[in-house]
């Protein structure tokens, strides 16, 4: 297995807008290796997002080459993306993005159920990664029966429960408030620490200082890259950090 | 992942919208319903009408007598005693799809038992009659040969009922027939109408030599009747028309420019035609059928749709976490195929019953038809899946970041 995570080089993205071509990314530069927590900053329309989507495997790039964990995803058909996205990616919303109706430990199986592992051990497993996030008590509850600290919980439950080699955060914090956003944070640099390698996109200088490695882009660029000792988040009355 | 595992989520999916998913089944229950009712109840009617002609008669002709003339007017078929007793013998040597031939002469008589009487019609006849209209007797025995001179009768059950009184045993007891004593040697066994409303129970059967020399009297050259015949079998019956008309034709030395002296009826045909009656019938419902059927699709199609576009978050959700397009194109096309096939199965429940109380109410034997059932029901799963492949291949063709992005 290799070390560099993501090796994406001269990436570029373009959408035709009529007879126009728009290039949204101008030649991405990226490495990221096992075991960092990089936070990739910019404002709304720097392209922090199309970036991510193509990271995530969710669009293919419109030039350059992105190697994903050695293996190059960038000319890969759809279904060979989405294979990809379930093997070794994790991802998290800004809006959580769980199945309404459907219960915690459901929802944290999906991966699983698309991997092919079988009901008894997609439960299992779903199980762990639900206590993992300290939401031991909460399996059968469903989005509507639980906060929205409690939902982005189970939505990193539902990132982890497939072992991925990165996780992929969209403006994790974007739908909390200041308190339960420092308490997700927390939970981040728990997995991390124990080995997790995390990507995650925020406008918000202060969601970025928890990461190991700040990413700053602007119009479609990489203006800075720089490493940083991370700030621990106080896990503050949530008793996120007593179950790890 | 794979396409049994898709079956509990497409009927917990279904089970969120139990309204509309009963609604959106409908068309496919009423259409699956009217094959199943459809079928049941032409059968039914179908084998009323058979058991009906069967008791006039299997594969049965009747040659009946020419007409006279008398100043222009004419008499009407059997006026004039033109068939012999030789024509009766030659149809039985010489039609060779002939199965057997029988004279009939009827009269209406008045019989007297002890203490009552009944007028009813009275026919002098061989025993070939008991099998050309397959009538059996239900107690004592039908005449042989050898009775040909007997005093003897067989009853009808009305008939019977009337003379001695309902559910007496008449075998062995004596009428009176033109004064004469006559041993009742046999009971016929109910049949109840004929297709013109005549009762076949309200007879007496006697030999017809007797009642040639007993009853009626009279010439003893013509046959004052008419002829029964059945064929070998029922696509013989036309054959057998053509032979009985030559052989009479060349008998009584018609010319070929002159119209028959007898006519030949031929039952086969009526039952027939009575049988069309039910097929129109049967096209209408089978129309029916197809149409909602077809209605029915286009339902489940509708809310395909509709549940597509208000399930592309989670489309998206499910394609971010690594559902490959044909997950999502399985799991869509799962649940229009287990709407359409609960419709179905409704629809054979409720076909079934409908074909049961029509069956009640008309009397027609029921016979429920395992093999249409499952016909139908595969058809109901066929309709799910044409109907339920375009919304499920526009599920599958969404992309994964605008499904996400929907609100």
């Amino acid at each position: 297995m290799s070390n560099t995570i993501i090796d994406a080089t001269a990436v570029t993205k373009a959408y035709a807008i009529g007879d126009e071509q728009l290039e949204i990314l101008h030649g991405i530069d990226l490495h990221v290796e096992s075991g960092e927590f990089v936070a990739i900053m910019g404002a709304s329309g720097s392209g922090k997002s199309t970036l991510m989507n193509i990271l995530g495997c969710l669009d293919r790039p419109t030039g350059g080459r992105y190697f994903l964990d050695g293996r190059d995803v960038s000319r890969l058909s759809r279904g060979e993306l989405a294979a990809v996205r379930n093997e070794l990616i994790g991802f998290v919303f800004q809006n959580f993005n769980l199945l309404t109706r459907t219960s915690a430990v459901e929802n944290v199986e999906l991966p699983l159920v698309y991997a092919g592992v079988s009901r008894k051990e997609r439960a299992e497993r779903a199980r762990a990664a639900l206590e993992r996030v300290a939401l031991g008590d909460r399996f059968n509850h469903t989005p509507s029966q639980l906060s929205g600290g409690q939902q982005q919980r189970v939505a990193i439950a539902r990132a982890i429960v497939s072992r991925p080699r990165f996780l992929l955060a969209d403006e994790p914090t974007g739908n909390l408030d200041s308190k339960t956003s420092l308490s997700v944070m927390a939970l981040f640099q728990e997995l991390w620490r124990e080995g997790l390698t995390i990507v995650y996109v925020t406008h918000e200088p202060d969601v970025a200082r928890f990461a190991s490695r700040v990413v700053t882009m602007r119009d479609g660029r990489i203006v800075s890259d720089v490493n940083q000792a991370p700030e621990q988040a106080a896990p503050l009355a949530t008793p996120v950090a007593k179950v790890a | 992942m794979n396409l049994v595992q898709t079956f509990p989520l497409a009927f917990r999916a279904l089970n969120r919208n139990k309204t509309r998913s009963l609604l959106t089944t409908l068309g496919v229950v009423i259409g699956v319903a009217s094959v199943i009712s459809m079928v049941a109840v032409g059968e039914g009617a179908k084998a009323r009408v058979e058991g009906i002609f069967a008791n006039m008669g299997t594969n049965m002709l009747i040659v009946l007598s020419g007409s006279t003339s008398s100043g222009g007017v004419m008499g009407g078929f059997g006026s004039m005693p033109t068939l012999t007793w030789e024509d009766l013998d030659a149809i039985r040597s010489q039609a060779s799809a002939v199965h057997v031939a029988a004279p009939a002469i009827t009269t209406r008589a008045t019989l007297l038992s002890d203490d009552a009487n009944w007028t009813t019609s009275v026919t002098g006849t061989t025993p070939e009659y008991f099998e050309i209209r397959a009538w059996k007797v239900a107690r004592g025995a039908r005449f042989a040969d050898d009775d040909a001179e007997a005093k003897a009768i067989v009853l009808g059950q009305t008939t019977s009922d009337k003379l001695f009184g309902p559910g007496v045993d008449p075998i062995g007891r004596t009428v009176r027939l033109r004064s004469m004593p006559f041993q009742v040697i046999g009971l016929l066994e109910r049949k109840g109408q004929s297709p013109m409303g005549s009762d076949y129970d309200d007879v007496a059967l006697v030999p017809v030599k007797t009642f040639q020399s007993r009853i009626q009297g009279g010439l003893q050259k013509y046959l004052a009747g008419a002829i029964l015949v059945s064929a070998v079998s029922a696509p013989e019956t036309a054959r057998a028309q053509r032979e009985i008309a030559s052989i009479l034709r060349d008998k009584h030395h018609i010319a070929s420019e002159v119209d028959d002296d007898f006519s030949i009826r031929n039952l086969t045909e009526i039952a027939s035609a009575q049988q069309q009656g039910t097929k129109a019938l049967t096209g209408l419902l089978a129309a029916i059928a197809v149409v909602s059927l077809l209605v029915g699709g286009i339902g489940i199609m509708n809310i395909m749709l509709v549940s597509v576009t208000e399930r592309t978050r989670e489309i998206g959700v499910r394609m971010a976490v690594g559902a490959r397009p044909w997950h999502v194109l399985a799991q869509f096309l799962v649940e229009a195929i287990s709407l359409s096939m609960m419709g179905g199965l409704l629809g054979v429940v409720i076909g079934t019953v409908v074909a049961k109380l029509v069956a009640a109410r008309f009397g027609f034997p029921f016979t429920p038809r395992v093999d249409m059932a499952l016909l139908s029901f595969g058809f109901s799963a066929f309709v799910g899946i044409v109907f339920g492949l375009y919304p499920a291949r526009k599920a599958s063709r969404l992309d994964p970041i605008e499904a996400l992005r929907y609100e």
